[in-house]
């Protein structure tokens, strides 16, 4: 259960710092700073007055339910976990999954060079927002462990942090031997290999995963041995089946994610990885295989996976799935608005178009992405408190009074000699209303803002 | 290799040899084996019996699945009735198969229009450039070859600004479906608020005792007219409200008082496609199906998804070549956006893409088995299986 404002104020000193003009929390009152932490919007270490008693129960207290753990070093570090909820309309889902691309040890040296720089530059720009990967998965393909250990040197140098996937606790110490001081995450201990690879983890201070497939009796039992060995940073992996056992690997994802956040199981609260990559084993089909393993990938996002590692690296197979992320990420406490006004394109002047669409920060981040460096223009952009083109006309907030009041309130009129407005095609069914409660001649624009540039070209060949 | 290398090779990497059995080997060896060997030896001893503490300790740690109980349930509606084979959507007493496995597989309905629609993307196009002058021989191509559980028959071209067709013209068109499959069938209009009611009724006059579900009802038109038509030819209704779920309530309150029950009504809570708001529709979603499960009777009807929205994403249709070919894309995206809605707990689909309508089934399939009653293959080697 989330902790709440009023759990943590009892622990906080409560003296409001009233001798202090300045508290080191930065809140006016100790209430203030408690509702700040429950939000996880401050840090428990600026106050000052906390004993270390009630430092320490409060940490235990604001510990997340998922624990957050580090993968790599530096600026070549991910975090993982910390969640608080099942749901995100609760509150808000932390740290995007990690989407990770496995290599095999025994690719030949150009094709090894190949992958590495096909990981570490695939990009996608979505709404102001450049989307990556994150991670590399070197798999011990070979089985052989001199090889995996010299394959993971060559990874020394990639910009990304790594997981190092063996069950062979030999190849797993001689590649720790490279680059142990980089905090792999070490992929996997199982019931056969636990000691060896718990003694790793814990002389090489990385994080380490369980892989338990299917079994979640024995993830407990692996959970608890680790953590009674001292091993803190754990990763959970239940197997993940494609195919028809995807149901079974459902079960597992939501059933970690329900004992960690609702019975605070301590053996459960940590991060979950899955591996849609292990859709390949049987499709051999590129176009089949890409289209099943995003829609794998899908699925365990949506329930709770912290890492994914995948295996197909074509960008149409890994838009959609960095684009779930990005959705699902985003903080639904925080209104997904930008500030309504007007903006400008290009060299302006007197003649330039007006546009205007809505300040939903998904619409405007997308109109802005089509429209600057491609054309000049004015964007009257309207507050419809952060809905959608149709949505706002449906509910109201797009109506012709606002956008006459939008005209005055930006002094567009003393920008430009011309009176013609350009709304979204969405919104055609209010433009004689605009018109009429405006005094500007109304054009409606592209369904599409992809539509605009072209839209104005035409314009000035009419004109 | 000598024995004794082969020996010492055997222990440095073994935990878990079985030294009782071979004691007599051991001793015969002891005396030849050198001080390191047996150093190792005496290691695996140690180190067998602190692996069998920890087996012991561990086997004392006992797993219990995190199983809740609900109050409330989702009631079951009926599709199809007469002359169709019915589906059944909701029912569902529990959020998820490890609880209890759903009573009904999630449907998936496919969109059928009544005139041509050279608007659908390419992808969809090419399925059904040869059937899209007969909404018949549409439906049955759906159903026959694509697997559809249902037919979608949108009837844009009543619509005041497409071929304005009169009531009279759509009841031929639902007739002509009617008579090509025996699935049952969702009856959309063209969205035209003041039109709608009126063709909605005829269609649901000419499909009398079918079962069909009427698409749809909301606060922006006469649902009075809807509803009652629901109720005198025997149809269920698709409550629409736009990602609200007090706007839901509201509806579902108003259809129930012009005589609808739970079992009569399907809601749509809005799909906001992948990357356009998708994130808002999984709020409510799930909002909605917890509210049912906790015991709001207001809520506590199945639910629906425009998945077909998601093929108005410019990810979905817009050549790019640096995303890739559309071919791809516009599929993936149409899945994914289904299949979000699906894990957040929706029932019925209406979907554009043969391949979505595969793979969102497949997945679909799996909720009414219970926990670990399928057959998953041994992928403890995979890091080396894969290729």
């Amino acid at each position: 259960m989330q902790v709440t404002a009023m759990d943590i104020y009892r622990l906080l000193p409560q003296t409001n710092c009233e001798d202090c003009d300045a508290p080191a929390c930065g809140e006016a009152s100790c209430m203030a700073f408690a509702t700040k932490l429950s939000e996880k919007e401050s840090q428990l270490g600026l106050c000052t007055e906390l004993s270390e008693e009630s430092f320490t129960k409060l940490e235990a207290l604001l510990a997340p339910a998922v624990r957050e753990i580090t993968i790599g070093t530096d600026d070549k570090a991910i975090t993982i976990g910390g969640d608080e909820v099942l749901y995100r309309y609760e509150l808000t889902y932390y740290n995007p999954t990690a989407l990770v691309i496995d290599i095999a040890d025994n690719l030949d040296d150009a094709e090894f060079a190949e992958r590495v720089k096909n990981i570490e530059e695939t990009e996608f720009e979505r709404i102001g927002e450049m989307l990556t990967l994150d991670a590399i998965a070197l798999r011990n393909a070979s089985g052989d462990a001199v090889k995996f250990a010299e394959t993971a040197s060559k990874l020394k140098n990639a910009k990304l942090p790594l997981i190092l996937c063996s069950f062979d606790p030999v190849a797993m110490k001689a590649a720790l031997e490279k680059v142990g001081n980089e905090r792999p995450l070490i992929y996997a201990v199982n019931e056969a290999n636990m000691d060896e690879m718990a003694a790793l983890a814990l002389e090489y201070d990385c994080p380490i995963s369980i892989f338990s497939p299917n079994d979640l009796e024995k993830m407990k039992q692996i959970s608890r041995t680790l953590r009674e060995k001292g091993v803190q940073d754990i990763v959970l992996d239940p197997g993940t089946f494609v195919g028809e056992g995807i149901g079974d690997s459902l079960d597992d994802f939501v059933m970690i994610r329900r004992l960690a956040v609702e019975e605070r199981d301590d053996d459960f609260r940590f991060p979950i990885l899955g591996i849609p990559a292990l859709t390949w084993i049987h499709e051999k089909d590129e176009v089949q295989g890409g289209i099943k393993e995003a829609t794998i990938a899908a699925t365990l996002m949506n329930k709770y996976a912290d890492v994914l590692i995948l295996h197909g690296t074509n960008i149409w197979e890994l838009i959609p799935v960095l684009t779930l992320r990005q959705g699902i990420y985003t903080d639904p406490r925080k209104p997904q608005a930008v500030d309504p006004g007007v903006y400008e394109f290009g060299e302006v002047g007197k003649d330039s178009p007006v546009l205007m669409t809505t300040n939903f920060a998904l619409t405007f981040y997308t109109v802005e992405g089509d429209i600057k460096g491609k054309t000049t223009a004015y964007l009257l952009v309207l507050d419809t408190e952060g809905r959608a083109v149709d949505v706002s006309l449906a509910g109201g907030q797009l109506n012709a009074e606002a956008v006459a009041d939008l005209i005055k309130e930006t002094g567009i009129e003393d920008k430009v000699d011309t009176r013609t407005l350009i709304i979204p095609g969405l919104s055609a069914p209010a433009s004689g209303e605009i018109e009429d409660e405006s005094g500007w001649e109304v054009l409606v624009g592209p369904r599409d803002s992809s539509g605009v540039p072209g839209f104005l070209e035409d314009l000035k060949g009419k004109s | 290799m000598d024995k004794m290398s082969q020996l010492l090779k055997l222990l440095e990497k073994t935990d878990y040899i079985e030294i009782n059995e071979f004691r007599m080997d051991f001793e015969e060896l002891e005396l030849q084996l050198m001080p390191a060997v047996q150093k190792v030896v005496q290691q695996a001893v140690t180190k067998q019996a602190a692996v069998q503490e920890t087996m012991k300790k561990m086997e004392a740690i006992e797993f219990t699945p995190p199983i809740k109980d609900y109050p409330g349930e989702v009631a079951q509606v009926q599709l199809g009735a007469g002359s169709r084979k019915p589906v059944y959507l909701g029912g569902q007493q529990a959020l998820y198969r490890f609880e209890e496995p759903q009573p009904n597989p999630p449907v998936v309905t496919f969109d059928v229009f009544d005139i041509p629609m050279p608007g659908l993307p390419r992808p969809i196009r090419e399925h059904f450039a040869d059937v899209m002058e007969h909404p018949g021989d549409w439906a049955k191509k759906a159903v026959k070859d694509f697997g559809a559980n249902m037919v979608t028959i949108h009837l844009i071209g009543t619509g005041p600004k497409v071929m304005d067709k009169t009531p009279r013209q759509a009841a031929e068109d639902i007739e002509e479906v009617l008579q090509a499959v025996d699935v049952p069938l969702v009856v959309g209009g063209s969205g035209d608020p003041k039109k709608d009611p009126i063709i909605l009724e005829a269609a649901a006059a000419a499909a009398e005792d079918e079962r069909c579900l009427l698409a749809s009802a909301n606060l922006d038109l006469d649902y009075k007219k809807v509803a009652k038509a629901a109720v005198d030819y025997n149809h269920a209704v698709l409550s629409w409200a736009i990602t609200d779920i007090n706007m839901q309530k509201t509806l579902n309150k108003y259809l129930m008082k012009e005589g609808l029950t739970q079992k009569d009504i399907v809601m749509d809570p809005t799909t906001c496609a992948l990357g356009y708001g998708i994130e808002f529709s999984i709020d409510v979603i799930t909002r909605t199906r917890l509210a049912a499960l906790k015991g709001d009777k207001d809520l506590q009807m199945p639910m629906s998804s425009g998945t077909t929205n998601a093929w108005g994403s410019r990810e979905a249709w817009m050549k790019n070549d640096a995303w890739g070919p559309t071919d791809y894309r516009g599929p993936i995206w149409e899945i994914i956006t289904g299949l979000t809605m699906m894990l957040c707990g929706v029932d019925i689909f209406m979907m554009l893409h043969p391949l979505s309508v595969q793979l969102l089934s497949e997945i679909g399939s799996t909720f009414t088995k219970e926990y670990l009653t399928t057959d998953s293959p041994d992928i403890s080697n995979w890091i080396t299986e894969l290729e």
